[in-house]
């Protein structure tokens, strides 16, 4: 198992994002590719779960969009991933927050957590 | 078949060029030692012989003993014969990925399946079972169902699949194709599954 993370660090590094967990809000700018065209949409929500570890980490960003919840998961080592952006980060007690896909309006809200009032943001490049 | 002999080490994923995330099976391949070159001349048939893994010499019967020490090397746990081997290669030799393989052919990987133990048939056989757990149904939701005909033949058919043993037989996958080589780790990584649990010896030929 170690010497698979050995190689998974060669292969695959990750770059250096923000720390964030479940509960925070985030937005992720990636890059899409359409034909020869590259552009960036943002996908910014709540992230719900933090899963795996190394290069294989994900993580689900959930937001309601047009009514309709929608749930989107990126692996970390993503060459897609062109910045995360943290927002706020909340207040959960849980690693894994599945309890949000059965509250809507005021009820799915998330207490901040004051402790870090610093939004920090990485990009690629600087990576 | 030009192969080598490896160890399973595990699975994970890379991105490929294009961004693509690719399942990949992480295989430490060689280095391997040729013991003996086989001739048509001599053994009728044309092949070379390759070994690896380290043994101790005290587990080592007496005639691998003297193969070993014929082929200038220590005693080794794995011996394997590989035909139509390319190039100029003679008894002593060390083979390693490099000189087997580039990136980007297709291989199959021969190795051991795990071991499942005693299976009923809708495991090992893939038997869709009964199908209904009510209807008259109490305790027949794996059963294989009828094994034939009554009085003629009044017997069951040889080779009538039934449960038993499943797993830890020889298998092969074919044509996965070689997404990364590193060889100064002896690493090299297919796409894809292989048979055996990490750390099984496997062969991956070509």
């Amino acid at each position: 198992m170690n010497r698979i993370k050995e190689l998974e660090k060669k292969l695959n590094p990750v770059a250096a994002w923000p720390e964030f967990k479940a509960g925070d809000t985030i937005s992720v700018s990636y890059k899409i590719k359409e034909g020869n065209k590259e552009r960036i949409q943002v996908f910014a929500g709540t992230v719900i779960q933090r899963r795996g570890t190394g290069s294989t980490e994900t993580f689900t960003v959930r937001k309601i969009s047009g009514g309709v919840g929608v749930e989107r998961i990126f692996p970390f080592a993503s060459p897609f991933i062109d910045s995360i952006k943290v927002t706020k980060h909340g207040r959960v007690r849980r690693a894994r927050i599945y309890y949000l896909r059965n509250l809507t309006g005021k009820a799915s809200r998330i207490q901040e957590r004051k402790r870090f009032g610093i939004v920090q943001e990485t990009s690629a490049a600087e990576n | 078949m030009p192969g080598i002999i490896g160890k399973k080490i595990g699975m994970t994923s890379v991105y490929s060029a294009a961004g693509k995330n690719i399942p990949c099976t992480v295989i430490e391949a060689g280095p391997c030692v040729v013991t003996q070159v086989r001739t048509t001349e001599k053994d009728g048939y044309s092949a070379v012989q390759l070994a690896f893994g380290e043994k101790k010499e005290k587990n080592t019967s007496r005639p691998l003993l003297g193969h070993f020490k014929k082929a200038g090397t220590t005693p080794k746990r794995f011996i394997v014969e590989f035909k139509e081997f390319s190039g100029d290669v003679k008894a002593g030799d060390t083979i390693t990925i490099g000189d087997v393989f580039v990136e980007g052919d297709n291989v199959d990987v021969i190795g051991t399946s795990k071991g499942k133990g005693f299976q009923g048939v809708v495991k090992r056989h893939g038997f869709a079972g009964v199908g209904e757990s009510t209807h008259g149904q109490h305790n027949r939701m794996r059963a294989p169902g009828s094994l034939g005909a009554s009085s003629d033949p009044s017997r069951v058919f040889p080779g009538m699949r039934m449960a038993g043993r499943d797993g830890g037989e020889r298998r092969t996958v074919q044509n996965l194709s070689i997404v990364k080589i590193l060889p100064e780790e002896n690493i090299v990584l297919v796409k894809g599954a292989i048979p055996g649990h990490n750390g099984s010896t496997v062969y991956i030929v070509k």
